[in-house]
């Protein structure tokens, strides 16, 4: 992203028409890369993030894991999830992966979100919420398959990680990008991203023995704009839980885009209803009825 | 448990009776005491409250402008539930208030049968069985019932969010939540309808409490006979004959 490009909406939660703007010019989309094979855990990616984005660090917990915290914070976006795996011949792999947005294309937090622009999606392919817009509903948190978006009590808004689209709107990689010592996040467009990495799968499947080695970029929410080198991609739940095959919920496409106009319509059916019976059958009176005065 | 319902319920009345009046004037007969209207007025104000701050969540491409009603998206979300509670409170009261009068009986299954008969406005008279309450009103009674219960339960879900109960039970929650709301927006246009140019005479029964003679002969006869003693198909017949005799 060497040319400075403002950061142009592509799909705005909740929003009645098209989103302004889209389509004035052109974008690559980008895409963070990760490549858990050569990530050492140092951290530096936690720190930068908190860093560049302001925010206090926070008390954590020791739990005898390389593990900064539990779970990624409303104020600490970007988390590596450890888990020590025991493979079937008894050896042991520590698997580091860098926990935060994935930037879906077809994002399930964005279907979910009840509030006019309170998540909006750059053609970049960034999604970004945009906290004075939020109602504190927490439907992004149902609808997000990769358990990201945090409630803050205090503020009732929501937060996650923005892909730095701060930074990224003005021609510079994220934070966690900038800060990262071993080349393991690399970022750029979504075509080279998706070429290296399919590169470096190809490496480790022939070249260091991981035979399932591949890409994690789930189709099932349209890819992602994050994506991961894994040694095993069969089995991506062995890093901290990442989904198979990750699923927005139809009640947040199927029942509101299609059932709920049916259905509201079909209960406005009472007060049409009503009215035509007023008008046909018209009302029912306490009997016997007063007959109507003839004129004289 | 049924006596000390009953036993509260005579008391609620008693108090309010004490601070409201019934206005039942002459050729007239109490129908709602001042506690049963109390109770309807508050519930049918959390209703609305809950109904339109629901609309813009519902729906926000064609209900956003309800929420400025509310002092914006955040706060109609953050009053919402509390609508929702203050109409459970409400409307639980009333549920044991009426729950006797609610009762199913035989009278009520032929009654729905009949709804044909009704809607089409072709018997001029309700049959002699019905009481308090007919058949249609009971159904609506105890959907509202079902439906506050299914109300309470996924409202809670939502409320506390997929942070406290999961994605799985804040997305079912949604729908149940949804489909309840819209059965209750259904059902409103018909008991509004039903209680004001529907059956003329009815409204006054929710605000002064009663109700003419004539009405309660014609709608809901065995309920007439209860608190007269007389006999309502009589009582219209005769009140029919000095119709005709006064030549109006």
């Amino acid at each position: 992203m060497s040319d400075r490009k403002t950061l142009q909406t592509e799909m705005i939660s909740a929003h009645p028409g098209p989103s302004p703007g889209q389509g004035v010019q052109r974008n690559f989309e980008v895409c963070k890369l990760i490549d858990t094979t050569t990530c050492i855990g140092c951290k530096a990616c936690e720190v930068a993030c908190v860093e560049w984005n302001d925010m206090p660090f926070s008390e954590t917990v020791f739990d005898n894991t390389y593990q900064t915290m539990p779970e990624t914070r409303w104020n600490y976006w970007n988390l590596i999830k450890f888990n020590e795996h025991v493979r079937d011949d008894g050896t042991v792999q520590w698997l580091m992966r860098k926990d935060q947005c994935m930037h879906c294309a077809d994002p399930g937090c964005l279907r979910a979100c009840p509030a006019d622009g309170a998540i909006v999606k750059y053609t970049n392919g960034i999604v970004d919420f945009q906290q004075e817009n939020c109602i504190g509903c927490e439907f992004c948190v149902s609808g997000c398959p990769f358990n990201i978006p945090r409630f803050n009590k205090t503020t009732k808004k929501v937060y996650k990680c923005t892909l730095c689209s701060d930074r990224v709107g003005n021609g510079l990689e994220p934070a966690c990008i900038k800060a990262c010592p071993t080349g393991c996040l690399k970022f750029g467009s979504k075509a080279d991203m998706a070429f290296i990495a399919q590169e470096r799968a190809a490496q480790l499947r022939d070249h260091f023995g991981f035979d399932k080695a591949g890409v994690y970029d789930p189709q099932s929410v349209g890819g992602t704009h994050v994506i991961y080198v894994l040694h095993d991609a069969t089995q991506p739940e062995l890093y901290g839980g990442l989904p198979r095959e990750p699923r927005i919920p139809w009640s947040y496409t199927l029942w509101k885009s299609l059932a709920k106009p049916i259905l509201g319509t079909f209960s406005l059916l009472g007060l049409v209803g009503v009215l035509l019976h007023y008008v046909t059958v018209g009302p029912r009176r306490p009997q016997p009825e007063d007959t109507p005065r003839k004129e004289n | 448990m049924g006596t000390a319902v009953s036993r509260f319920d005579q008391k609620a009345r008693a108090a309010f009776d004490r601070i409201g009046t019934n206005d039942v004037r002459r050729d007239e007969l109490l129908r709602h005491p001042v506690y049963t209207r109390f109770l309807h007025w508050s519930y049918a104000l959390c209703f609305f409250l809950a109904l339109f701050s629901g609309f813009g969540i519902y729906m926000p491409w064609l209900f956003r402008w309800f929420t400025p009603i509310f002092g914006g998206g955040p706060l109609s979300r953050a009053m919402h539930p509390w609508f929702g509670v203050a109409f459970c409170f409400f409307f639980g009261l009333q549920i044991l208030n009426w729950v006797r009068d609610m009762r199913w009986t035989q009278a009520d299954t032929r009654w729905v049968k009949n709804i044909r008969a009704v809607v089409s406005n072709s018997e001029k008279l309700e049959p002699p069985e019905t009481g308090f309450f007919n058949g249609g009103q009971k159904v609506q009674f105890w959907e509202i019932v079902a439906g506050s219960i299914v109300f309470l339960i996924t409202g809670i879900i939502l409320w506390f969010g997929a942070r406290t109960f999961g994605r799985t039970a804040v997305w079912v929650s949604y729908i149940l939540h949804d489909i309840s709301a819209l059965i209750m927006l259904g059902g409103i246009f018909i008991h509004i309808y039903l209680s004001t140019i529907g059956e003329p005479g009815t409204f006054g029964s929710m605000i002064r409490g009663a109700v003419s003679e004539a009405w309660a002969w014609t709608f809901h006869p065995a309920w007439y006979r209860e608190v007269t003693g007389r006999d309502p198909r009589q009582a219209y017949e005769e009140a029919a004959r000095s119709r005709e005799s006064s030549g109006r």
